[in-house]
């Protein structure tokens, strides 16, 4: 019957909603399970030796494989180092998994190492082991690839979902949903129509030490909005937290081709990935200063605070919408699809 | 592509919900607006919509999302193809995800069948000249909004001699159903919030009898919160005046006349034949068929035998009613329990579009608290 697991995978599982989560939860959890993994956090910050590690891994099945402003090499290494990032690690090192499809051509394959170096110079990561695997045409969408990044916390950094409290304010480092709004373009065949659609891809590092830096203590939480988009990271942490959210639409900026491209498609930015932005969770009396010091740099020009953290049932994000309604934001269940009528 | 921010304001929209609550007030009873496009369903969900109007106004969702209308047997007729040797099956995402009779066909992908999800007819055409030793089969399924695409790829297959492109033929045309609904003994509406998409192509002309034989408005309404409550303003205008017309409220999208040329391929290629919905039952004249120099492409001749017979909705379910207006979403037992986006019983879950998926996203709960309140916390 319908309505139920149906005892095989399908790609649902992957796409890092509420399918993923299950898995994790009735699978993974209980065969692996250790306090470090009952975090389930986007990294694992584990003791070693006196030194706080962070660890985390991820894998890229992007396609296409080149999109505008991106490819799945720059992807990888900013993807990871930005899971590191945002848990308040210093990037350090990185190893990289290619699982490639026979049949590729070295030249996209070389273009991609290339993109994975310069990425990784400028997130300041060395890539120091590696492994490749080829499996037959057919079996492989041109290339996966697959980092792990390690890093460490410096004394003194405590961030998490626990140390959220009603009356913090919500930040976002800049426009949302474009990097979704990229690569849908291209799937559909329309980037070539809309112009000025490019991923957001960059590495969140520097934006993550700065606040750190400037404001100590004051930041409780942090994440980056990969798939999902902003809405889904939202509701993630009002649920890690136990707090209510509360966001005000009209303060989120999409930028125009991504609105444009969303309207044509019939999707919501707010539910499109993100692949160099951040959502933080400051205290209110340094919140306008966070914002004012994001600005300063190039990828947190347009950083904005886009909500408050409220008292108010566990989970629940309440948006205002630009129209003056108010709607309640979920988790992204599935992927988002283009509209058929 | 401009994207019209003038149309979200919410200083207008508040201006327009206070004009509203007057008109309502001044026809003095509730008023029954169906919107018979899954896609303003949607947006008034997104954009809270049921916050700014009055509520004597009540929103019915009709049967105007493509992949809910579909019959259950024609889905499963779908799996059973993509399950033969030699074929692939192509279609839009939100089809992958609805139950057959056993399965979805995601699942029969899951399983081993070669299914791909593409974007548009003209992808499985490139996907039958790329595989000239395999049967393409595009699930055709839309409202008029996509018929256009399907026939001119149904062209070029023809005109390129391609022998391995099939349509498992399931699209549907707006006017008929409306008719439908209109004749529907346990249906009450007062208008109609017409469709945007689907009216660039056919103009207002179709709907023509809705204001004359049945007196009821028919405003076609654009996507944005404040197109959607001009609209309402509009149908309850005429509501007052009890001058019941069709009106274009998204004239910069939609004109009159419709597009000719789309009109002229879809003529070129389809007719109409009679036709089963979900949740309506059978339609006159409600659906498109190859005309007879393309039938050879039709899926449902070449593989008759693999056509299940009707099969009912499963037990429970009650989205032939949640299509007609009849009940919500809510009213259905297995709706948020045994029937959720993940693992969807029935079709009204699965697509954006389908009005039980936008309950389960947006509405539970939502406007637990005023919208004025919300936007305070969030700007304090
Ligand atoms: S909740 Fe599911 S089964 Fe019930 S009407 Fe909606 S789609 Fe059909």
């Amino acid at each position: 019957m319908h309505g139920r697991d149906p005892g095989y995978i399908l790609v649902a599982h992957g796409s890092g909603g509420k399918l993923t989560g299950d898995l994790f939860r009735d699978l993974f959890l209980p065969a692996f399970r250790n306090p470090y993994l009952e975090q389930a956090g986007d990294q694992a910050v584990v003791p070693l030796d006196g030194v706080r590690l962070a660890v985390t891994t991820d894998s890229f099945v992007v396609s296409p494989l080149f999109f505008p402003g991106g490819d799945i090499g720059r992807l990888a290494v900013y993807g990871t180092v930005n899971d590191l990032a945002v848990g308040g690690a210093v990037p350090a090192y990185l190893t990289a998994g290619f699982i490639i499809e026979e049949g590729l051509s070295t030249e996209d394959l070389r273009r991609v190492v290339q993109s994975m170096s310069e990425a990784a110079a400028r997130a300041g990561v060395s890539i120091i082991a590696g492994d490749t695997k080829v499996v037959e045409r057919g079996k492989g969408d041109g290339l996966f690839i697959n980092t792990t990044g390690v890093g460490w916390v410096p004394p003194g950094v405590e961030l998490g979902p626990a140390r959220i409290r009603p009356g913090d304010r919500l930040l976002v480092s800049g426009p949302v949903g474009d990097h979704g709004a990229a690569v849908m373009a291209r799937r559909a065949g329309l980037d070539f129509e809309v112009e000025g659609l490019v991923s957001d891809t960059a590495p969140l590092a520097g934006l993550v030490q700065a606040l750190l830096a400037a404001f100590p203590g004051a930041v409780r939480c942090m994440r980056d909005a990969t798939r999902g988009g902003l809405a889904t990271v939202l509701v993630e942490l009002a649920t890690a937290s136990g707090k209510a959210f509360r966001v005000d639409e009209a303060a989120i900026a999409v930028r125009e081709p991504v609105r444009g491209l969303c309207e044509v498609l019939g999707i919501d930015p707010l539910y499109a990935a993100c692949e160099g932005r951040m959502v933080a969770v400051v205290a209110a009396d340094v919140a306008e200063a966070a914002v004012e010091l994001l600005r300063t740099y190039p990828d947190g020009q347009q950083a904005m605070l886009i909500g408050t953290v409220a008292e108010g049932p566990p989970g629940e994000v309440l948006m205002r919408t630009v129209a003056g309604g108010s709607r309640r934001l979920e988790l992204l269940e599935g992927e988002q699809l283009p509209r058929i009528c | 592509m401009k994207f019209a921010d003038e149309f979200r304001e919410s200083s207008l929209a508040r201006d327009l919900s206070r004009t509203l609550a007057r008109e309502a007030e001044a026809i003095g009873r509730p008023v029954r607006i169906m919107e018979v496009c899954g896609g303003h369903t949607h947006a008034i969900f997104k954009f809270g919509l049921y916050d700014l109007l009055p509520p004597s106004v009540r929103m019915i969702h009709g049967p105007g999302c493509p992949v809910c209308v579909t019959p259950r047997a024609v889905v499963e007729m779908a799996v059973r193809l993509a399950e033969q040797p030699g074929i692939i099956l192509c279609t839009f995402g939100d089809m992958m995800r609805v139950p057959g009779r056993t399965r979805s066909l995601a699942q029969a992908r899951a399983l081993g069948a070669d299914v791909r999800m593409v974007y548009s007819a003209l992808d499985a055409l490139e996907i039958a000249r790329r595989h000239p030793d395999r049967t393409v089969v595009w699930f055709a399924i839309g409202f008029e909004t996509t018929v256009p695409g399907t026939a001119s790829a149904v062209r070029r297959a023809r005109a390129e001699h391609l022998h391995n492109f099939l349509l498992l033929c399931n699209q549907v045309t707006i006017a008929p159903a409306l008719r439908a609904i209109l004749e529907a003994p346990d249906v009450r509406v007062d208008a109609f919030i017409g469709p945007g998409h689907v009216s660039v192509i056919i103009g207002t002309e179709p709907y023509r009898f809705v204001a004359e034989q049945y007196r009821r408005p028919v405003v076609i309404s654009g996507f944005e919160p404040l197109d959607i409550l001009h609209s309402v303003f509009q149908i309850l205008r005429q509501i007052r005046s009890g001058r019941p017309e069709v009106a274009v409220q998204y004239r910069r999208a939609v004109r009159p006349e419709g597009n000719r040329l789309a009109l002229e391929v879809m003529e070129e290629v389809f007719e109409p034949r009679d036709q089963e919905w979900r949740g309506l039952g059978v339609i006159p004249a409600s659906g498109l068929a190859l005309r007879p120099p393309y039938a050879d492409m039709d899926a449902l001749r070449v593989f008759a035998g693999l056509l299940p017979p009707a099969l009912p909705d499963p037990r429970g379910c009650r989205c032939g009613e949640v299509l007609r207006g009849v009940a919500t979403p809510p009213d259905c037992p297995l709706f948020g329990t045994a029937c959720t986006p993940s693992y969807p019983m029935g079709a009204c879950m699965v697509s954006a579009e389908g009005a039980c998926a936008a309950y389960y996203r947006y509405g539970r709960s939502t406007a637990a608290q005023p919208a004025a309140e919300v936007g305070e916390i969030a700007r304090s």
